[in-house]
């Protein structure tokens, strides 16, 4: 029963901190405190415009997206194809931005590398969020004892760190595009659990809510109609920083040689590739177009999820 | 790098001897305050004037928004100085507070000048031992050590009514009830034994019960130790017993000044008259609905045109919406009032308007203007005019806030 | 206070014990024959007779399980199959390295990250502020296998001023050591710094408009006093939380420095296990950090005690 629970608790640091785990009680106060409504925001501030760095950073990710998503159909060499002719070549009209030792192109091993980070990226939150999501949507309305037993689950598996758990079931279970996804996917479920938990908690209580109860609104309905429009915001911020997360993990994953399995390029195996056997003093750039790549890419998504915590008013905090 | 608890830099200021000069202790003269903000300059102070002897009360009163908050910290100069605009004069003790520099401010801030503010539970340090934020301000300006502060702070927390000091003084916030909280506040408020404390709704987060208790705790205090006191209030009924003079504020205006007993027996400002309108009285008949004020506080940012408080006042006519009423006197002259048509015996003296029965109670019974016609009251049935003090006088003890 | 931190106590057995059981089941992840898979080359009648008695592999599952806790509380971890060291020495000559790595980093960064916030959360929206505040930003897109490979890039290779690989035990020559270690450090410094930092003004920030500062300021206190009494350590509990959280990322950061320049710390040598099917060493890894990572967030928990007392005492 949602009026068992008081919100002000959850607000107010000092109980909460007693409670949970306070690194994960900063998680949940940080999207319970996403209190005010979009419709009553008369701020003119909170309104203000995404600016040209917001775009600049949709273009690269989009351009990032466009380039993994055609890697079969634009003018590329094989990314395994050896050029022996061009070894360490550097970049040039043929190949634009150089080749490696091996003599293959550096962009399209980029470009076919991108597919990898992305994937695993996205497709691992999506999966989830469907899980993770759904149950905290639930969760959070219902509460009662699945509540509790969730949250309980939540905090245990989060207790793990994950860098550790992954590379552990990826030792055991075998590395692949898939295994290696699916892993990342059930690794973010507690956390984006957690994450629209609070924020579905800190809408089951509210008028709106309380209202289309008393009108008779099955839960179903509260849940689909009420809560979630208003929570999807707070997902789609936290599900895009989330993203950033997993694609750092995988390029750890990668640059371990604990990813895919090679010569498949992902972008951690090509920094991974550009840095050893002395390649630094040799060939800079086999290291640099990842490293710039992925500085970009991460550096954007952060950005858009910033620039769209301050639209939805989402409180700054602990990411 | 490590802070010092000590005074630094600059000369002594010496506050001696002003009382004997017959000169008011606190003299305001014309001051503004506005905020800039991202739709516009908010005049939050729009030019206030007051005094306040030594060792009296002078009572605050205005609804959320008129802008008294903002005046007793810009009289303190608390205000952090982003985005604030300010002039005018704050002349305290024979000194002009608005010319000191920070340096200079902080000798008089807890010192000679302090303030007991609204809420204890946001006021006081979370994780800050009680005795440690009371013994603060006794070694920086009368340079106790800690002993000898510890030993003072244990008196001042027996002398606001705390049981067994010795005790709570190592006690914090969160573990103390709120009128306890707000006991401790007075004793940080008055540890050095200042000549004016200014005291912000000092009992608004308070029970009904426990904000008698803190009143006539911060009187007696004020009569001991001869203190001047601001006392800054949504509530009429709480100043009526204890402020020896009023100031009300409208849309950071002084609309009527008075000493006590003047104003609530000469009422001159249909607001005023609308403040003790919302006021509960024991002789009210049961069921009866509470006298709301209809509409809202002007938006400060563009204030409207004429007397501010024209397009919710029941009597406005013509001239009030078209030019703004001075600050003047009739009769005594320590009475000031900002209306064209001021009440006289609670009937006011704009054209038409000569029934003797309560707008505010009773709206839509006499043609009143739409403005405050609340539909939720008409039907009521009021008997006329409650607001006729000589046969109900107000109850201050009643203080319940104006729904 | 003693209640709090014996319920936590037991909510750290708890999720130590879960963790035991997770590990231990890593092992039947193993398609087919655990283990002809750990013996892997090595996989004779002997070995494997030898193996199925050390793990109990033919007892039933919650049998294994007890024997194999059993062994772990004695510390007895099983001995990696290709050299056949004990496990648990694996480990104890490990740990100390990332220690080491983890300690100094942490330094720099709130050495780094603290100072900063006291100076621009007095005047938001400053120069320093605004650059500081884009920096930080920008450091948080630099995860160490970004930023580790530029380091070396420009600092060993490029300038020569520290060595690209290479790991002296501090025991041995604590100069070097330390001055080998300092690229690493600051390698996976990067994050931590841009987090604190942010948090902390953030935080600061929103401690300064406070009513208990005015209450402060009015009282005639000196600014540097309210910053340092008043509003520090309220601030501080989000910048203690986060610290806790970060021990995650911080671990996978060793993990890469160490790969990258073949320090031989517990993330190389499970890097290393791992590559070469050693599978009791990656599982004896795997539960030794873990469990020390859950320990690390308890003793945080223990920290917020001392710095809020609203936590054991509401």
């Amino acid at each position: 029963m949602p009026d068992d629970r008081e919100l002000s608790d959850t607000r107010s640091g000092g109980r909460l901190l007693g409670d949970q785990v306070p690194g994960l009680a900063a998680v949940d106060e940080l999207v319970v405190s996403r209190q005010s409504e979009t419709l009553d925001s008369d701020d003119v501030l909170a309104r203000k415009p995404f600016g040209f760095l917001f775009w600049f950073a949709c273009g690269w990710v989009g351009l990032v997206v466009l380039a993994a998503v055609l890697a079969n159909v634009l003018p590329l060499p094989n990314p395994n194809f050896q050029n022996y002719n061009a070894l360490n070549a550097p970049p040039n009209m043929h190949h634009l931005l150089g080749t490696d030792d091996l003599g293959r192109d550096l962009l399209s091993r980029l470009i076919f590398g991108a597919r990898v980070s992305l994937v695993v990226g996205f497709v691992s939150v999506a999966f989830g969020m469907l899980i993770g999501g759904t149950l905290g949507l639930i969760s959070g309305y219902k509460g009662g004892r699945l509540d509790v037993a969730l949250n309980a689950g939540s905090f245990v598996l989060l207790a793990f760190p994950a860098i550790v758990a992954v590379i552990a079931i990826v030792a055991f279970w075998g590395q692949s595009l898939f295994k290696i996804t699916v892993i990342l996917g059930v690794a973010v479920v507690p956390l984006l659990f957690r994450v629209v938990r609070a924020s579905s908690l800190s809408f089951a209580n509210r008028d709106f809510v309380i209202a289309a109860r008393t009108m008779g609104a099955t839960s179903a309905r509260i849940v689909f109609r009420e809560i979630l429009p208003n929570v999807v915001p707070v997902a789609i911020t936290f599900g895009l920083i989330t993203v950033a997360g997993v694609i750092v993990i995988e390029g750890t994953l990668a640059f371990l040689g604990l990813s895919v399995a090679l010569p498949t390029p992902s972008w951690g195996n090509l920094i991974a590739e550009g840095t050893s056997n002395g390649a630094l003093s040799t060939n800079v750039y086999i290291m640099l177009w990842p490293v710039i790549s992925m500085f970009l890419l991460l550096l954007s998504i952060n950005l858009i999820g910033d620039r769209l915590r301050q639209r939805f008013d989402i409180r700054e905090g602990l990411l | 790098m490590k802070a010092r608890l000590k005074r630094t830099g600059g000369d002594t200021l010496e506050f001696k001897d002003v009382g004997h000069r017959g000169e008011p202790l606190l003299v305001v003269d014309d001051l503004h305050t506005s905020f800039r903000t991202g739709r516009g300059t908010v005049r939050a102070v729009d030019g206030v004037s007051l005094t306040v002897d030594e060792g009296k009360t002078l009572g605050v009163v205005g609804e959320s928004g008129s802008g008294k908050t903002v005046l007793s910290r810009s009289i303190m100069g608390l205000l952090p100085p982003r985005d604030v605009i300010k002039s005018g004069t704050v002349r305290f003790a024979g000194h002009d507070l608005t010319a000191m520099d920070p340096v200079q401010l902080r000798q008089v801030w807890g010192a000679e000048l302090s303030m007991i503010f609204q809420d204890p539970m946001t006021a006081l340090n979370p994780v800050k031992r009680i005795g440690v934020q009371i013994t603060e301000s006794l070694r920086l300006h009368l340079g106790m050590d800690r002993s000898e502060a510890t030993a003072t702070a244990i008196e001042l927390l027996r002398s606001v009514g705390i049981p067994s000091p010795e005790q709570r003084i190592r006690w914090y916030p969160f573990q103390l009830s709120g009128g306890m909280r707000q006991r401790v506040m007075i004793a940080i408020a008055l540890a050095c034994s200042p000549r004016l404390v200014m005291a912000d709704e000092p009992t608004t987060g308070l029970d009904v019960t426990v904000q008698a208790q803190i009143l006539d705790l911060l009187a007696e205090l004020q009569r001991e130790r001869h203190m001047a006191v601001i006392l800054v209030t949504h509530d009429l009924g709480v100043v009526a017993t204890r402020a020896d003079d009023i100031v009300v504020m409208y849309a950071g205006r002084i609309v009527e000044q008075a000493p006590t007993k003047t104003l609530f027996k000469e009422t001159r400002m249909p607001y005023t008259q609308a403040l003790m309108d919302s006021i509960p009285r024991l002789s009210d008949p049961s069921g009866i609905r509470l006298h709301a004020i209809a509409g809202r506080p002007p938006d400060l940012i563009h204030p409207p045109k004429g007397c501010r408080f024209a397009p919710r006042c029941p009597y406005a006519q013509d001239k009030c919406h078209q030019s703004e009423p001075p600050l003047r006197t009739a009769g005594s002259p320590d009475h000031l009032f900002a209306c064209w048509f001021p009440l006289v015996n609670g009937v006011s003296t704009a054209p038409g308007m000569s029934s003797g029965s309560s707008v505010f109670g009773v709206s839509g019974g006499s043609g009143t203007p739409g403005e405050s016609a609340d539909a939720s009251t008409a039907s009521d049935q009021v008997p006329p005019a409650p607001w006729s003090l000589a046969d109900t006088p107000i109850d201050p003890d009643a203080g319940l806030e104006p729904s | 206070m003693a209640k709090y931190l014996l319920r936590r106590l037991i909510q750290l057995v708890v999720v130590a014990f879960i963790i035991s059981v997770l590990v231990f089941l890593l092992v039947h992840l193993l398609p087919g024959d655990p283990a002809a898979q750990i013996l892997g080359a090595n996989d004779t009648a002997h070995n494997r007779a030898v193996l199925n008695k050390q793990l109990g592999l033919n007892l039933p599952l919650w049998h294994q399980y007890i024997f194999w806790l059993k062994g772990v509380l004695h510390g007895n971890l099983g001995q990696s199959y290709l050299n056949h060291t004990p496990v648990t020495q694996v480990i104890s000559t490990g740990w100390p390295i990332d220690l080491e790595l983890i300690i100094i980093s942490q330094v720099i960064a709130f050495a780094v990250a603290i100072p900063l916030a006291l100076i621009t959360s007095r005047r938001p929206n400053r120069p320093v502020d605004n650059i500081s505040t884009t920096a930080t930003f920008g450091m948080l897109a630099l995860p160490p296998f970004v930023i580790a490979p530029i380091m070396v890039a420009v600092f060993a290779v490029g300038l020569h001023w520290f060595p690209a690989t290479g790991y002296i035990p501090f025991t041995q020559n604590p100069a070097t050591n330390l001055h080998d270690m300092i690229l690493p450090s600051l390698a996976i410094t990067a994050g931590s710094i841009a987090v604190y930092y942010r948090l902390f003004r953030s935080d600061l920030i929103s401690t300064l408009q406070e009513d208990f500062v005015t209450m402060a300021r009015s009282k005639g206190l000196s600014p540097r006093w309210i910053m340092w009494r008043h509003a520090f350590r309220p601030s501080s509990f989000s910048l203690l939380a986060a610290a806790g959280v970060n021990i995650g990322a911080l671990i996978a950061g060793t993990f890469i420095v160490e790969f990258l320049f073949a320090i031989p710390g517990l993330g190389y040598s499970l890097v290393q296990a791992v590559n070469q099917r050693d599978y009791l060493v990656v599982q004896g890894i795997t539960l030794v950090v873990a469990v020390a990572y859950v320990v690390i967030q308890f003793l945080i928990d223990f920290l917020f005690t001392v710095v809020d007392p609203r936590v054991t005492r509401e």
